[in-house]
């Protein structure tokens, strides 16, 4: 379906990453947002504050992050999309009620604009280093979806694709955008809602008698009882069976953890984004995410004109992580993988663990604070090489 | 046109990104390149230095900030103190005539100065001096078309303020160009205009 006209901003904006992120999350149909404002992602919140009484929707400041990640599921429960906006600090704070949602196949969106850490850490400046808090922060075992904006322009495209993936999934999706992309201003184009496709919420067609809030197809994901119309069903973070009532046996838990892992990991080739170059020729290819591959295709750039075969391999979606990419390259004779980020090596691990000892692994780690000098990533490059 | 970096700075309140914000402006969308604007932040920084960057090019950004500056845009002394070092060789820098004090230059930069702050109390607001200071930007580094840098004043503030900051843009704009041509006219130019300010 297309995007409704009433929270789209049509046109050609100078725009910072945050208030284009909150852009985007009108466009994709957001009309509910709870957040506890924090640098550097206050101004996504400000901003649809500002614009949602003209929208029609609801904002509502919380008194902290555990309030604000709990909220916005009873409005997607109550039929709104919904989404929160936070930091490092306030994304500890909400592990808690991601797993809930998790359990509860509640399709939502947190967007983490990244501030150096750990703790208070550098609240004005840029990191990359909640990746592995993004894909094991709250407890248990499960899957999440994450994606990774370079720009304004994407912090826009990318909030309508994370709500969209949240719907067609049904599970929390984030939006990992990082200091310097949210307050970084740039052109942002706005198209027209026509030209917004967006995933409505999958209702179930089955009768309210007939109805199992989790039975599922064999995509795995459960479809949705439409509130206030006849459907009884229960909620709960319990392990539940698929009539939603908790059961507290080995095996309910087996098929519902396993089921909440395979829906995501079986869909892994269609969740990924990835935006390649040279990949086909690459000794070396250059793996990056977020504001670090603007910086990293500046040292790709340099590399080449060196004569150096070196490849792009950037990561939209981070989570899932794209084994299957990793395992083709490095089968294909790619000598080494260098993975510059904004953190001592998070992603690294898992680019190691994904090309299984083929080819080399050279971490180009920054503690955040600023981005990579191009030189600092041409030297590992070089050195992939040696 | 090359990556032209531009670094803006003054105290908060003067309007310092909203300048960053037209150039930025005029450059990616009047005129169909790229512009990337940063702003630096600090949590003890509300209320004193404010600086903004803008890095204007016909190709994508990259590298979103700005290291040596072409131009520097001063509007107080503080500003002119910390961040004139950094500006490159060949540069512009261009100052707020009644608010910035040249100490020490190297000399092989183009210096500019206006009344900004003046010719913005002029029009009987002072809050203007960011838009009299791009019209003056416009003039004298031709970094970005008249035309588009005009749209995008009009396209950054309010309906009711228009009129004002057109005439705000205007003011500096013609002061920039009257300045070029007092420059051309002179013997010795922007060296006995350079030697006037440090005079001052």
């Amino acid at each position: 379906m297309q995007s409704d006209p009433r929270g789209v901003l049509t046109g050609t904006h100078f725009l910072d990453g945050d208030h284009a992120c909150c852009e985007g999350a009108l466009a994709a149909g957001a009309r509910f947002a709870s957040g506890y404002p924090i640098t550097p992602s206050t101004e996504v919140v400000e901003r649809f504050a500002a614009r949602i009484p003209t929208v029609g929707g609801t904002f509502i400041q919380m008194e902290d992050e555990l309030a604000a990640s709990i909220t916005l599921q009873g409005a997607v429960w109550g039929g709104a999309k919904a989404f929160t906006v936070t930091s490092g600090p306030g994304f500890s704070l909400m592990m808690e009620h991601v797993g809930y949602a998790v359990m509860t196949e509640t399709p939502c969106v947190f967007v983490n604009v990244q501030r150096g850490g750990p703790s208070t850490g550098l609240p004005t400046l840029p990191a990359q280093a909640d990746m592995m808090q993004a894909r094991w922060g709250s407890h248990g075992d499960y899957q999440i979806i994450a994606l990774c904006p370079k720009s304004p322009q994407e912090c826009f495209d990318l909030t309508i694709t994370a709500f969209n993936l949240a719907e067609q999934y049904r599970t929390p999706v984030f939006v990992m955008m990082d200091e310097c992309v949210g307050h970084m201003t740039e052109k942002v184009i706005i198209p027209p809602a026509g030209q917004i496709e967006i995933t409505p919420r999958r209702y179930t067609t089955a009768a309210p008698d007939q109805f199992q809030p989790y039975a599922t197809g064999s995509d795995l994901v459960p479809d949705v009882p439409p509130i206030a119309s006849g459907y009884s069903f229960h909620i709960t973070g319990l392990t539940h069976d698929e009539r939603g009532y908790p059961s507290m046996t080995p095996e309910t838990q087996d098929h519902l953890v396993r089921r909440l892992q395979d829906k995501i990991l079986n869909a892994v080739e269609k969740i990924t984004l990835t935006e390649e170059e040279n990949l086909n020729d690459a000794e070396v290819v250059v793996v990056s995410y977020g504001i670090t591959s603007r910086v990293a295709q500046r040292a790709i750039d340099l590399a080449r004109a060196k004569g150096i075969r070196a490849g792009k391999l950037r990561l939209i979606t981070a989570w899932p992580f794209p084994d299957f990419k990793f395992r083709a390259l490095a089968s294909n004779g790619v000598r080494a993988f260098v993975v510059p980020e904004l953190n001592l090596g998070q992603m690294a691990r898992e680019v190691q663990r994904a090309a299984g000892g083929q080819s080399r692994v050279i971490p180009v780690t920054h503690a955040g604070g600023n981005v990579h000098q191009p030189e600092q990533i041409l030297r590992a490059i070089e050195e992939a090489l040696l | 046109m090359l990556l032209t970096e531009i670094r803006i700075a003054g105290f908060g309140g003067q309007g310092v990104i909203l300048a960053a914000s037209v150039i930025g402006k005029a450059k990616s969308i009047f005129e169909g390149g790229f512009a990337t604007m940063t702003q630096s932040f600090g949590p003890e920084a509300r209320g004193g230095a404010c600086s903004a960057q803008v890095i204007l090019s016909d190709n994508p950004i990259l590298y979103p900030y700005v290291t040596r500056p072409d131009v520097l845009i001063t509007m107080s002394q503080e500003a002119f103190t910390r961040f004139s070092p950094e500006l490159k060789p060949g540069g512009i820098l261009i100052v707020e005539h009644d608010l910035v004090r040249i100490t020490t230059l190297s000399g092989d930069v183009r210096v500019y100065s206006v009344p900004a702050t003046r010719l913005a109390e002029e029009l009987g607001r002072k809050m203007v001096l960011n838009i009299v200071m791009t019209g003056f930007f416009g003039a004298v580094t031709q970094l970005a078309d008249e035309d588009s840098l005009r749209k995008a004043v009009a396209d950054s503030v309010p309906a009711a303020f228009r009129e004002l900051n057109r005439k705000a843009f205007d003011n500096g704009y013609k002061y920039g160009i009257n300045l070029l041509e007092r420059l051309a006219d002179s013997p010795n130019g922007e060296a006995d205009e350079l030697i006037s300010l440090l005079e001052v």
